[in-house]
Order: structure tokens, then C-alpha cells, then sequence
């Protein structure tokens, strides 16, 4: 990685922390409606995970999409214009916090049914196979996906036809409310992908160069053929499930020592240390991603609402 | 013009839709060394080879979601569900995904994929296996509906399907397969989303579709020795639905009778009936009739079986009562 690179991923992680810190006051405004999870805390995850992928290797998520939005070169503008429902929104407004997606980008969105999208990413990744080209795809789930169905039948499907897929778990130990060993048999998710003959490997996910160097091996090794392989990756949501989470299911004290691991502070410390950059051009990059954030906000506070004929725009495509 | 059953009709369809476009593939449970459940895709392996016809684990929802994923970047799968009993497994795939993708993302995401699907009772294969629940799938917006009656129609609107970039639910009728008819050969081509009329008459209006319009077009024979001359109405599509020749056929019968072979409550009559009253009121001459299967879960007895499902006597019948 050079260290344009290096300043490029620190500032997408800021930029993802302040974008999710404006849309906490948004919605405590009343601007932002329905559902809101935010990802502060799991910023290294996907940011170090879609720095290792190349531009022909599809992504997909669940509902917790707001960062990985971002990382796959969705603006701030259309995120937080899409979480106000506006027409400028990634979607038209019509998807919401839980339904961001852009197809240009390879981005195939933001799911909200839990583990839906499984199956769906074994179809990205059956294009690939299909074609004959070399993407491989990424999908992104939590610890909570693998306890339903869907799961089951993609990580099966995929091994069973060799699909070009990386199954990454994002284990924050918690679904909602139920912490992982209350509601999954094994409480390492790797276990499970052995289950389908499938490499597990497990990682610190408060670490971007862990989950970037892990990411970029295993990628490469799909993409040579290795059929689908699991990576667990360990990471915490330093907010509640969604906004309004009481968080009766944990102690504060295990929240604060999470804290303690910011995984942006992390990453400051390790380019400072290893002096990539300098705690000048560091507080430059956070400066550059405060701005770009606050005409994000601007911009998506005075776009317009999308136009009454949307409501029946796009059921078909061929009416 | 040949006549061939609708089984050959429905696998001229795929084959010579395989044979025009490369993105065109089957997944499904049993299609391929076995050639369908159905015998739909006997000889499609072994031509087509094991990377268009695939064989799937039992796993609905991931045949329904790898479908999905793979139409969404361009390719024109086309998804078999053995029977549509077995599609309540995969209904999350089908109504909160499939039916929802293109509009949700605001038009970005685009779904050329085929569910196809075969029900109806009359089998005895019990309450499980022999359901009609068609008109649940034509409850989505987002998804489309088609559901043919004749070997004609299940070709035309099978190749109109996969050359369709909307997702469709298609259904087709286990005990349909051996119907026979006259099906044009090569390029044949129905709309998806038209209803057309498969009887004319001027005396009583009976809408229907699938394995209703066998029954229905039974009893016309038999009513025609009475002198009655029923007009058959084939929505061949659920959703979206076309009424243009329901109200047409209805302001010149002023009567009409529903059958379908789902059950009645919520059913496609009630649908059919409401739209009849709401639209073309005036002109109404005796209140609407509606044809169904009784509301029962289907008995496996032969006998029991065929008094929960419609019979041509039961058309007869409320087409004598609307007179
Ligand atoms: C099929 C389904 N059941 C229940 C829900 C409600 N729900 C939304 S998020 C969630 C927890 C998921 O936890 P996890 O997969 O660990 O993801 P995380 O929220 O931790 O990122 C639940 C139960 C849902 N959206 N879909
Ligand atoms: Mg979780």
C-alpha cells in the first residue's frame, strides 16, 4: 500500500464514523425515519475488507450498509440523502438506511431480511462462475445470519458448485439483543463453515491491516480456484442495535472497553508509529472527511423529495 | 400446425430459448440427469450440458436467491420449483426479494429471471402436494404472475417470460401436461399480460384461466346442446391483470361466472367479481358467480378429492343460476 492509500482508507473510516454521528442527530431530529443501525465501531471491517477487492468483484450486505456504502465509492452526498429519503439518495429515496445500492459500483446493496442475501450472493458469485470471469464476491452478514436457513443453503450451495465467493461474517457478538453463544450452537462461526468443507479464518477486526492482508490473501486464493472460503472477523457496535436500543443486554463497562479499541484510533496509531504519515497530515485527512460530511448534510437537507410520480416508477420494467 | 401436449410445448420453449441465448440456463432440483420431475427437461443435460442445467441441493431458497443473483448481473436463469408447494420455502426470496428489488433500488437493479412452477390438486397426492395458491402469488406488485391453459399459450408466454426482464412466477398445471393442442412451431410469441377470448358466446361471461378453462370450456360443450352459449375468458396472466376482455365480453352478457381451481376465499374470483361490480355496475343482470375449490385442506380419498375440487357440473350449474 502507498501511502496515498494508507491516508485514503484512514479517511474513508473517519468519514464513515462522521457520517453515522450526523445521522444519530438527524434522526434524533426527526429527519431520519424508520430504521437507523449504525456501524460505528466496525469501520476497519469493511473498510479494509473492499480495499482488497478489485473493481470486478461484486459486494453485498445486509442492512447494516451505511459504511460499506461508502468504501464501494458511493458519495456521502447520496448516502446521507438517501437516509433522508430524498430523490438525490443512492436509491431515489425509495430504499432508505436499510437499501443502499449502486450497481455502477458493483455494489449490489444493503438487504434487510437477515440472511436473505445469501443465496443471492451464491447467484452474483454463479454469474462469475457462468461467464467464466474473475470476480470474486464478497458478502457481508452477521453472527446472527448463521443461525437461520439461508445461510445453510448458500455456504452448501456455494461449496457444492465452487463458487467464487468469500463468505465474511461480521461477528460483533451480538444479534439485536442476543449475545451469540444464547443463540448460536458453536460459538466460533468458523466452526460452522467447516461444516461445508469450507476454510474458516478468524480475525481482529479492529484492525484494518489485519483484515485488509487477510482479505487480499484469501481473495487471491479463490480467485485461483479455491472454490468459497469463510473469514470471521471479531469487531463490536460501539452504538446500540438501532437507534433506540435500550442495551439491557450488556454492560456498560464491556461497552467502554471496546471503546478502548477504537478501531480508527487503531489504525491513527499504527500509521503514526510505523510513520507513514504524520499527525499534520493525519488531522488534514480528518478536516478533509469533517467538510466532505458537512455538504453531504447540506446538500441532502436541500434536495428535493422525490416526485409523486415516482410512487409508480419502476415496478416493471416492462409495464 | 403440430399437435403436441403441453409438456412438449413448454419444453419447445426452453429448448429453443437455450438455443437462442447463451445466458439462458436452468437450476433446479432434478432437472438435469434426471430430465425433470415433470420429464419438462428430458434431453436438456445431455445437450446443454451440467453448466445450464443445473442440478441443486434441496434448498428452495437458494435456488430462488442464486437465481435472483444471477439474473441481477445479466443472466436469464430460469429457476424450477418442483411443485409450488414447495415455493413457501423460498417465498422470502420470492415476495421480499424478487418482487421488491427493482423498485426498492430505484430502478437500478433489473430481475430477467423465471420461476417456474407446477400446481393443482386432482392427484391425490394429499393435502400437501396438491394446492392452488395462485392467486398469493398475484398478490405482489413487483412480481408477475402467468398461469397458461392451453399448449399454445404455454409456449408463447414461456418464451415472452424469459425474454421478459421482469421476474415471473410461472405456473403450470400437473394435470394440464397431457392436454393436447395445436402449437405453432419455432417463434411463437403471447404477451405476458393479456387476457383473450378462448370461446365466444353471448349469453353468460366465464372467466377463468389454467386448468379452469379445461372445465370451462367442457361445460360449454354441454351447455351448448342447451342452447347456452357461454363466452370463456382466459386471463392466461393474474398480474398484472388485464379485464379489457372480461368487461367487454361482461357489457354484452350481463352475466358471469368465475372458476378457478384455488380456493374461494380471496381467491382470483373474488378479484374477477369485485373489479366486475366496481367497473361495469350498470351492467349487472343477476348477481356474479363464483367457481372453486371448497375450502378444505385437498384429502387424499379419490373420491373426497374430487368434491372439494370444481367440476364441469359445477360450472354448468351457476352458469344456469345466472341466467
Ligand atoms: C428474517 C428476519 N428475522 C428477523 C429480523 C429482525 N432483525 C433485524 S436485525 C436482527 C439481528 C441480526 O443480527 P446480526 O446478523 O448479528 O447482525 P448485526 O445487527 O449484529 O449487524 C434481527 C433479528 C429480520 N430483519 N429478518
Ligand atoms: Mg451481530
Amino acid at each position: 500500500m502507498d501511502k496515498m492509500e494508507h491516508l485514503d482508507l484512514y479517511r474513508q473510516m473517519v468519514i464513515i464514523r462522521r457520517v453515522e454521528e450526523r445521522a444519530a442527530e438527524l434522526y434524533q431530529q426527526g429527519k431520519i425515519g424508520g430504521f437507523l443501525h449504525l456501524y460505528i465501531g466496525q469501520e476497519a471491517v469493511s473498510t479494509g475488507l473492499i480495499s482488497a477487492r478489485r473493481p470486478e468483484d461484486p459486494v453485498i450486505t445486509a442492512y447494516r450498509d451505511h459504511g460499506v456504502a461508502i468504501n464501494c465509492g458511493i458519495s456521502a452526498k447520496e448516502v446521507v440523502a438517501e437516509l433522508l429519503g430524498k430523490a438525490t439518495g443512492c436509491s431515489g429515496g425509495k430504499g432508505g438506511s436499510m437499501h443502499m445500492a449502486d450497481v455502477t459500483k458493483n455494489y449490489w446493496g444493503g438487504h434487510a431480511i437477515v440472511g436473505a442475501h445469501l443465496p443471492i450472493a451464491s447467484g452474483l458469485a454463479l454469474a462469475d462462475a457462468y461467464n467464466k470471469t474473475s470476480g470474486v464476491t464478497i458478502c457481508m452478514f452477521g453472527d446472527g445470519a448463521s443461525n437461520i436457513g439461508y445461510f445453510h443453503e448458500a455456504l452448501n450451495l456455494s461449496k457444492v458448485w465452487n463458487l467464487p465467493v468469500l463468505w465474511v461474517c461480521e461477528n460483533n457478538q451480538y444479534g439485536m439483543g442476543t449475545a451469540v453463544e444464547r443463540a448460536s450452537a458453536v460459538s466460533e462461526m468458523i466452526q460452522k463453515a467447516s461444516g461445508y468443507g469450507m476454510k474458516g479464518v478468524r480475525i481482529n477486526g479492529m484492525d484494518l491491516m489485519e483484515v485488509r492482508e487477510t482479505a487480499e490473501k484469501m481473495m487471491a486464493e479463490i480467485r485461483a480456484g479455491s472454490g468459497p472460503q469463510f473469514l470471521e472477523i471479531m469487531t463490536y457496535r460501539f452504538r446500540g442495535h438501532s437507534m433506540g436500543d435500550p442495551e439491557r443486554y450488556r454492560k456498560a463497562d464491556e461497552v467502554h472497553q471496546w471503546q478502548e479499541n477504537d478501531p480508527i484510533g487503531i489504525h491513527r496509531k499504527y500509521l503514526l508509529d510505523h510513520q507513514i504519515a504524520t499527525e499534520e497530515e493525519l488531522n488534514q485527512q480528518d478536516d478533509l472527511a469533517e467538510k466532505e460530511v458537512q455538504e453531504a448534510v447540506e446538500f441532502a437537507e436541500s434536495s428535493p423529495e422525490p416526485a409523486a410520480e415516482e410512487l409508480f416508477k419502476h415496478i416493471y420494467v416492462e409495464e | 400446425m403440430a399437435k403436441i401436449t403441453m409438456r412438449e410445448a413448454i419444453s419447445q420453449a426452453l429448448w429453443e430459448e437455450m438455443e437462442r441465448d447463451p445466458k439462458v440456463f436452468i437450476l433446479g432440483e432434478e432437472v438435469g440427469v434426471w430430465g425433470g420431475t415433470y420429464a419438462v427437461t428430458k434431453g436438456f443435460y445431455d445437450h446443454f450440458g451440467p453448466e445450464r442445467v443445473r442440478d441443486t441441493p434441496i434448498a428452495e431458497a437458494a435456488i430462488v436467491g442464486a437465481a435472483i443473483g444471477a439474473s441481477m448481473r445479466g443472466l436469464r436463469p430460469i429457476a424450477e420449483l418442483m411443485t409450488i408447494n414447495f415455493a413457501f420455502s423460498a417465498m422470502d426470496h420470492i415476495v421480499n426479494e424478487a418482487a421488491k428489488m427493482h423498485y426498492m433500488f430505484n430502478g437500478q437493479m433489473t430481475l430477467p429471471m423465471v420461476i417456474r412452477t407446477v400446481g393443482g390438486g386432482g392427484r391425490q397426492l394429499g393435502a400437501t402436494h396438491s394446492q392452488t395458491p395462485d392467486a398469493i402469488f398475484a398478490h405482489f406488485p413487483g412480481l408477475k404472475v402467468v398461469a397458461p391453459g392451453t399448449p399454445a399459450d404455454a409456449k408463447g408466454l414461456l418464451k415472452s417470460a424469459i425474454r421478459s426482464n421482469d421476474p415471473i412466477f410461472f405456473i403450470e398445471h400437473a394435470t394440464l401436461y397431457q392436454t393436447r393442442g395445436e402449437v405453432p412451431e419455432g417463434e411463437h410469441l403471447v404477451p405476458i399480460g393479456k387476457s383473450t377470448v378462448q370461446r365466444t358466446g353471448r349469453d353468460v361471461t366465464v372467466v377463468t384461466y389454467s386448468k379452469g378453462l379445461e372445465i370451462s370450456l367442457k361445460a360449454a360443450e354441454q351447455l351448448a346442446k342447451d342452447g347456452i352459449e357461454i363466452e370463456v375468458v382466459d386471463l392466461r396472466t393474474l398480474r398484472p391483470l388485464d379485464m379489457e376482455p372480461v368487461l367487454e365480453s361482461f357489457k354484452k352478457t350481463n352475466r358471469a361466472v368465475i372458476v378457478e381451481e384455488g380456493w374461494l376465499s380471496f381467491g382470483v374470483g373474488a378479484e374477477i367479481s369485485a373489479r366486475i361490480y366496481e367497473d361495469a355496475f350498470d351492467y349487472v343482470d343477476a348477481p356474479i358467480r363464483r367457481v372453486a375449490q371448497k375450502e378444505v385442506p385437498l384429502p387424499y380419498n379419490r373420491t373426497l378429492e374430487q368434491m372439494a375440487l370444481p367440476q364441469v357440473e359445477d360450472v354448468i350449474k351457476a352458469v344456469k343460476e345466472v341466467i
